[in-house]
């Protein structure tokens, strides 16, 4: 290889190992992803947006793949290029810090003795004597000590926490951990939906990719329901849901799974079988209703019966008037109610509203009969988002590593004390890669109760 | 409700704070300073009062949900984690003279939320019924806490910086009551190395719980995408400091930029942009 050559070589690998590169990286990261959070997203563009831009901005943005932001090329080679940059900064540094951890600088260099705080000792024993002394002293008020000797002196040498340099390190790599654990559930995961109607059994999903995914057991929703909070004030529930939730059972090979049967799915508790999670995501109506349920109670007797009526048709009431259904409405605020109209022999019909989630409304209208609105026949359907993950536990992983790599980092300090001695003499020095402000007052600690020993 | 009178004495307890320590930084008067941080230290316990009390409250009618599920809470909150924050570099490093720099956030915060926004303590819609809602948001303000500090002492910098370079600096100066700019330097790393932790943590328990209630820990959301751009700017702060040149001035100037979008990441996503939280919105 010519010098030519390997500084060209030298000059790419510099180039990715330089910190400017991790700067620019990350601002540019920074800046770019502003541009996903003001244009919309797919999935999620409303059909309305297209009309808000124009022909020629449209082609502009999806050439730029903006519609898309995080998955464009270009932003995955900003993200690769992050990578490849926290990989060579710690190729080339970590040999450095694993020398540094590993084999210490056990004898104090001249340079290191004019840099390094230091405290003088006057010591009256023998060498060996006051040697020993000291290095006993270290080992209880700090910790055990490397002695070497250098010529006519001995150079003890003790530390702690010399692992706390890694931490950084470890927060890099639980970035790479992170990013590892995503490309897992990226290749070897999928997310899908799957909407079943109460009663009823499916065994595949559809993925977002729209293809069918088959599941290797079947899912039953035996109910769903929607609960609310209560008005304010009382008087019936209000419009605010409180719990979505279904209710699933699992079977496989016709068999019921043990744990399985009638179990609950809400929102922010998942059911997980098989490394197959169902989420509590949407639901709706399944089918119009053709029968209407409802109690009635007599105001006198407080007598109740039920009755189901059916569009179309009228019904008799205990009392001969007959009552049919004329319409359901759901308006926001208001709520479901059904429209009954009362006809009594000879007189106009009578029309009024019956609350689905406000039973005792109708008591108000001062009605011999009071009417409560059950419910109807129509079938709910639940929406489950459903995900199998394999690389989430990777990406949680990566997570616990970087908040204890960064507690690492930041808040440990690698402690190093030498004390340099001859005959009759010795010196205390000290350093900490981190806060030195607390090291120091430690360190004044120690050397003035290491004064008060007499050695 | 009795939360409710708290808060409006630890807003006014915060302006009295605030004033304290301006009079401070016009008079150097010791004593008016130590006036400015008791203040702090009332409010902040008659805060933290108030805060107990409306959760208790929330109970008491019926819905039983920590006092961090809308707008006014957490801005409730915010101001809270900001006094925290401040309070304990007051105690550890004695330079009480960033209260006339910090407190003001806090005062601004309970102001707007007391004046402006709807004190209702709100049933919790399905999703947010989760206790990562607590260790989500406590992570996450106590780092934006943090943040403010770092801003306000970098504020404090770049004055300090300005008036040494001119050398109008006479000797009792409203300067000289200022920490050396080597020393606010470093508060400003000390407090966005406090506040980086715990922003990462606060986005670790956001993507836990949204795998928890969605399936799916991270969707490019512009509330989550908003948090990763905070990240990265504090990461870069952090990268910076290894460099020659980017201490000082320029460190000081990332902290601001960093704290700014800090402000657009909880409020300006919520207010402009559409999302995942936008439950915390004004309406």
């Amino acid at each position: 290889m010519s010098t030519n050559q390997r500084s060209f070589v030298q000059q790419i690998w510099d180039f990715f190992c330089s910190l400017k590169l991790t700067l620019f990286v990350l601002i540019t990261l920074a800046i770019t992803s502003i541009i996903g959070t003001v244009i919309p997203q797919y999935p999620n563009i409303d059909e309305r947006y297209w009309g808000t831009i124009s022909a020629g901005r449209k082609l502009l943005y999806e050439r730029l793949g903006f519609f898309d932001m995080y998955h464009s090329w270009w932003f995955l080679a900003l993200l690769a290029l992050f990578s490849v940059n926290l990989i060579c900064c710690s190729i080339k540094r970590l040999p450095h810090v694993f020398k540094f951890v590993s084999e210490p600088a056990t004898v104090l260099s001249e340079t290191q003795q004019k840099i390094f705080t230091s405290k003088d000792l006057k010591l009256s024993g023998s060498l060996e004597d006051s040697r020993d002394k000291l290095a006993a002293f270290l080992s209880s008020h700090f910790s055990s000590p490397t002695i070497t000797q250098v010529g006519n002196q001995y150079h003890l040498f003790a530390q702690k926490n010399a692992w706390c340099r890694l931490g950084v390190y470890v927060v890099h790599f639980s970035i790479l951990v992170i990013m590892a654990g995503t490309i897992i559930g990226n290749l070897w995961g999928y997310k899908g939906f799957v909407a079943i109607v109460e009663g009823e059994t499916v065994n595949t999903i559809k993925a977002r990719n729209g293809k069918d995914i088959a599941l290797g057991f079947e899912v039953k929703c035996d109910q769903f329901t929607v609960s609310f909070y209560d008005a304010p004030g009382g008087g019936g529930p209000s419009q605010m849901p409180k719990e979505f939730k279904s209710i699933l059972t699992l079977t496989e090979n016709g068999k019921e799974v043990p744990g399985y049967k009638h179990a609950r799915v809400v929102v922010n508790e998942p059911l997980s079988y098989k490394g197959i999670t169902f989420y509590q995501s949407s639901y709706g109506q399944a089918n119009d209703p053709s029968t209407f349920f409802f109690t009635v109670k007599n105001r006198t007797t407080a007598k109740t019966e039920q009755i189901a009526l059916r569009p179309g048709s009228q019904t008799r009431l205990a009392d001969g008037r007959l009552i049919s259904i004329v319409d359901l409405t759901d308006n926001p605020g208001e709520g479901t109610a059904a429209v009954l109209s009362v006809n009594d022999k000879g007189a106009e019909p009578k029309f009024f509203k019956v609350f689905k989630n406000n039973p005792t409304l109708d008591e108000l209208r001062g009605d011999s009969l009071i009417f409560t609105f059950i419910g109807t026949d129509a079938r709910m359907y639940t929406g489950l988002q459903v995900n199998k993950d394999p690389g989430v536990w990777v990406v949680w992983t990566g997570c616990i590593m970087m908040c204890l790599g960064l507690c690492i980092a930041f808040f440990m300090s690698h402690k190093r004390v030498w004390i340099v001695m001859q005959h009759g003499y010795a010196r205390i020095y000290g350093n900490a890669s981190k806060n030195q402000p607390a090291f120091m007052t430690e360190f004044e600690a120690l050397s003035e109760e290491l004064q008060k020993q007499n050695i | 409700m009795l939360s409710a009178k708290l808060f409006n004495a630890t807003t006014i307890f915060y302006m009295a704070s605030t004033l304290a320590f301006i009079g401070f930084l016009a008079s150097r008067n010791k004593t008016v300073g130590l006036v400015g941080s008791g203040l702090a230290w009332i409010g902040f316990a008659v805060q933290t009062a108030a805060i107990g009390l409306r959760w208790k409250e929330s109970y008491d009618i019926g819905l039983g949900h920590a006092p961090m599920s809308n707008l006014y809470e957490s801005v409730v909150f915010f101001a809270w984690s900001i006094v925290l924050i401040f309070g304990i570099i007051d105690i550890k490093y004695k330079y009480r003279i960033i209260g006339a720099f910090v407190m003001p956030f806090a005062l601004l915060g309970m102001a707007w939320a007391q004046l402006y926004l709807p004190t209702d303590i709100n049933p919790l819609m399905p999703a947010l019924q989760s206790n990562w809602l607590l260790y989500h948001v406590i992570t996450c303000f106590l780092g934006y806490a943090a943040f403010a500090v770092a801003c306000g002492v970098s504020i404090m910098y770049l004055i300090k910086a300005k008036s040494e370079e001119k050398g109008s600096e006479s000797a009792g100066g409203l300067m000289s009551q200022f920490p050396p700019t080597r020393v606010l330097d470093d508060l400003n790393y000390k407090a966005i190395m406090v506040g980086f932790p715990l922003l990462t943590l606060g986005i670790i328990t956001g993507a836990a719980w949204a795998n928890y209630a969605w399936g799916t820990y991270w969707s490019w959301d512009p509330k989550e995408t908003w948090s990763l751009i905070v990240w990265f700017v504090y990461a870069a702060f952090l990268h910076a400091r290894f460099t020659k040149g980017w201490v000082g001035k320029r460190a000081a100037w990332l902290s601001i930029i960093g704290f700014a979008a800090t402000i657009f990441c909880y409020l300006g996503v919520n207010l402009l942009l559409s999302g995942l939280h936008s439950y915390g919105n004004l309406s």
